[in-house]
């Protein structure tokens, strides 16, 4: 998925758990998410903790894509 | 640890009045189980239904297969910490009674249910269709949530296989098989010329039927430890898991775990076999780093020569089982791993989610994605309302005379990953 | 009856000449001219070439479309069985020529095609996954092995004998994937697997590991205040009651939702129709898997620019590669349509 889209040349941020496969597979701008169910939250957070996270994963992933890369790199 | 199985062969099933074998006839006693699985008040009925090799029936949707099985003599009872005290089995005498197996059925729970069918293409391609079957169609009660459901189907099947198996307790087996493993010291020096193989053992534990249990501990709690192999066979490991039909480990798969059995044979021969690791496949990346770096350092530990690592389900657990792979040949310990392939209905597409060049000994149990043409059966046992939903169906794949087209993937057992088949993958 | 097969050649082949002559336009020729003649013999009778089609090599490749649709034209009133092309050897555009006519025969007359190349030749490349190709030396002096060997792969996908084997037949293996039952169980052939890796003898693995391929980064967003972002998924949010019916597992399609007047994704609305994870928390909250809240309140506060106005989803599950590749470049077209800059993608 990644990679057919940033072919094109539009920048991806690619939100996963499984950082390996993501490097495996080819992405290029990877953001480490939470767990595979449940990528950007965690259910054992109240719901305002849980926003919080979720608003860290996603401005995670705004730098990520905001800044130059030469090769696959992980944004933690 | 020394466990004698004592194989009873069961060459059919009848129902009659008293739950008995005679002279190779599994006879059920119907109501009696009945009863006993609406013990639970979560299941609200629940029909027993007979199927034999070679009948024109269709089982749907499976949620797992179970040889009934007891415990004649040593420690503990068969699925110990689960249905019978919490004691370490693995020791003493086991009856089986094989050619017979219980198989829990009936409305779905998620996506991950299978087809198995007793005759036809789709025969070949599950090896319950071999065996005599006592099915439970289990219908539970309205508004029962799905962990619920899929606890008390889990359990009805373990009590009705834990129920039947007793009947074995008395009979004289007609084999005898001995398997023994001795503590590591001594297991070591009983063939010091030869290399010391482990075997490491993966336990889907994703989630919601997707979840293995080890003497009743949820799986992905555990952190990798050792088993002596007998363990296994007496029920130490059971399935709670629907993961996709086809590379799903059920519980009978536990209780016969082929690599398990290969490694036995060949043992004191080509390599000395002393001991199995099990290990999990988590949800979390920092759980998946944890158990690969234990599962090296164990085989490490115990002086591993070489290694044999299987899967369960595919996906995001290809990158535990290529984690494992790549730290225990790290460790300069040679691996084979054993997994299947998703390579599209087509065959075109890459296999594996996750890949590495030390992966260079790959034994493979299909490509779960090609597609089969099933014929309509003469009888249906639970329902195939849901074959168009479940893992490996598609919109369309219940036709209106009965037949199915669906990926080899809905069918119970197919791309076995402890290599419980013949089933294999070529490039053409 | 004997089977009816068209051959093509090149201009060389046909001895009208070499590199001079390359620019010669189709033709067509009753029976087998120069290599069909060694076909023929090696047909023994079964099979015969009712007709050779001959073009120059320049012409083919700097008019491909067209020698294409010319080279059908002249050869649909044969109604052949199958169709030969080549050998090529290592002859880059002669390759390229024998591999693109052949494809289009295949997929327009729905008969089986056959070629043959050295292995370096660039049309194995190219062609490989969708065309049988023989595996020839690298020139011309190897024609002697080459026919036999094409027409008896002809023969047999005539006669539509179902066990090809790259190894028996030779031609280069085309990387599909292919099931069959083996002799041995798995766990038999992986402890066989085993001993011989510690005796250190030889051994083949069932699944040679692939290489993957790598592409270029994106340019980074300049300004993020002005930027339009997507979010795409394969973790299979969809709309309540998956009214697209994408599948729980092997997705054959994705979804596209309006997502305009949406702040957030509930549990009342969305759902995931992914069958490779426990269900719950998506269910509960989609927007664990599609942060639109956050995004949306990101958009307010004026940190991004804007939303596309939607969202794309599929299931990853067990999905095939071919297919979210296929998937992922329909939705970057659109993407690109809509001037949207950059896309947050997230898996389950």
């Amino acid at each position: 998925m990644v990679k057919g889209i940033e072919s094109t040349g539009i920048p991806v941020a690619h939100i996963c758990t499984i950082v390996p496969i993501s490097k495996t597979v080819g992405a290029n701008r990877i953001v480490p998410a939470v767990a595979i169910p449940h990528p950007l939250g965690d259910p054992k957070l109240v719901e305002e903790e849980e926003y919080k996270l979720r608003r860290k994963i996603v401005n995670n992933a705004l730098k990520a894509l905001t800044t130059e890369i030469d090769d696959q790199t992980v944004f933690q | 640890m020394k466990l004698e199985i004592g194989n009873i062969i069961i060459k059919d099933v009848k129902f009659g009045i008293e739950t008995k074998v005679d002279n190779q006839m599994l006879f059920i006693n119907r109501d009696e189980i009945e009863a006993l699985v609406l013990k639970d008040d979560r299941i609200k009925g629940v029909s027993i239904e007979l199927a034999r090799p070679g009948d024109s029936t269709r089982i749907t949707p499976v949620k797992d297969v179970i040889e009934p099985r007891v415990k004649v003599s040593g420690n503990g009872a068969i699925f110990p910490g689960v249905i019978s005290k919490v004691d370490t089995v693995g020791s003493g005498r086991t009856h089986v009674l094989k050619g017979a197996a219980i198989v829990t059925c009936g409305k779905i729970v998620g996506f991950q249910e299978g087809i198995i069918d007793m005759s036809g293409p789709g025969a070949d391609y599950t090896p319950f269709s071999n065996l005599q079957n006592v099915c439970l169609v289990i219908e539970p009660i309205e508004g029962l949530k799905q962990y619920e459901y899929e606890h008390a189907a889990r359990m009805a099947g373990l009590k009705v296989a834990d129920y039947v198996g007793q009947v074995a307790k008395d009979l004289e087996p007609d084999e005898v098989e001995v398997f023994e493993t001795k503590a590591i010291q001594e297991q070591v020096k009983a063939y010091p010329e030869l290399p010391k193989v482990g075997y490491i053992y993966m336990l889907q534990t994703q989630g919601l039927l997707h979840d293995t249990y080890v003497y009743g501990v949820d799986a992905k709690q555990i952190i990798p430890t050792i088993m002596y192999p007998t363990e296994i066979m007496d029920g130490a490991i059971i399935s709670g898991n629907c993961v996709s039909a086809c590379d799903k480990n059920t519980t009978y798969h536990h209780q016969n775990n082929p690599i398990i059995k290969y490694l036995y044979a060949r043992h004191g021969k080509d390599f000395n076999f002393t001991g199995v690791i099990i290990t999990n496949e988590n949800v979390y990346l920092a759980d998946k780093e944890r158990s690969s770096n234990m599962t090296a350092k164990l085989s490490e530990y115990f002086g591993f020569d070489g290694v044999i690592i299987s899967q369960e389900g595919f996906g995001n657990p290809d990158t535990d089982l290529i984690m494992n792979c790549k730290k225990i040949e790290a460790a300069n310990i040679k691996t084979v791993i054993v997994t299947d392939e998703y390579a599209g209905r087509d065959g075109l597409s890459q296999s594996l989610a996750d890949a590495d060049v030390k992966a260079d000994a790959v034994v493979t149990g299909g490509n779960a994605n090609e597609v089969i043409v099933l014929p309509p059966m003469a009888k249906i046992i639970g329902t195939d309302a849901y074959i168009n939903k479940v893992a490996g169906g598609f919109d369309g794949s219940l036709r209106s005379d009965g037949s199915i087209e669906v990926e080899i993937q809905a069918i119970t057992g197919s791309t076995n990953e402890l290599g419980f088949n013949k089933l294999t993958t070529k490039s053409i | 009856m004997a089977y009816k097969v068209i051959h093509y050649i090149n201009q060389f082949f046909a001895n009208i000449g070499g590199e001079e002559m390359a620019h010669v336009t189709p033709e067509i020729r009753e029976g087998a001219v120069g290599p069909g003649l060694g076909i023929n013999k090696a047909f023994k009778g079964e099979a015969e070439i009712v007709c050779t089609v001959i073009c120059g090599d320049s012409y083919f490749n700097e008019n491909t479309e067209a020698a294409t649709k010319e080279i059908l034209e002249l050869i649909k009133p044969y109604e052949a069985d199958a169709f030969i092309a080549g050998p090529a050897f290592n002859a880059g555009r002669y390759g390229t020529a024998c591999g693109t006519i052949a494809k289009a025969v295949q997929e327009t007359m729905h008969i089986p095609a056959v070629t043959g190349m050295y292995i370096e030749n660039p049309g194995v490349d190219m062609f490989k996954k969708e065309l049988y190709i023989v595996e020839t030396s690298n020139a011309a002096v190897g024609m002697r092995k080459a026919l036999p060997k094409m027409s008896a792969l002809t023969l047999k996908l005539m006669s539509n004998e179902a066990d090809l084997d790259p190894t028996i037949d030779g031609y280069i293996p085309r990387g599909i994937r292919k099931n069959y039952f083996a002799e041995l169980t798995g766990a038999e052939r992986a402890v066989d697997m085993l001993v011989k890796k510690l005796n250190d003898e030889s051994y083949t693995t069932e699944y040679p590991m692939p290489v993957f391929d790598r592409i270029e980064p994106g340019k980074a967003i300049k300004d993020l205040s002005k930027a339009k972002i997507a979010l795409v998924t394969s973790g299979g949010i969809v709309p309540k009651d998956n009214p697209d019916r994408i599948e729980s597992s092997s997705a054959s399609k994705y979804g596209t939702y309006n997502i305009e007047s949406v702040l957030n994704l509930t549990g009342d609305n969305y759902e995931t129709a992914h069958g490779g994870y426990d269900p719950v928390y998506a269910n509960d909250e989609p927007d664990r898997v599609v942060p639109l809240d956050v995004l949306r309140d990101l958009e307010k506060e004026g940190v991004i620019g804007s939303i596309h106005p939607y969202f794309y989803s599929t299931v990853g599950n067990g999905t095939a590669v071919k297919s979210s590749k296929e998937f992922s470049l329909e939705i970057a077209e659109k993407l690109r349509q809509d001037g949207v800059d950059a896309v947050i993608l997230t898996s389950t």
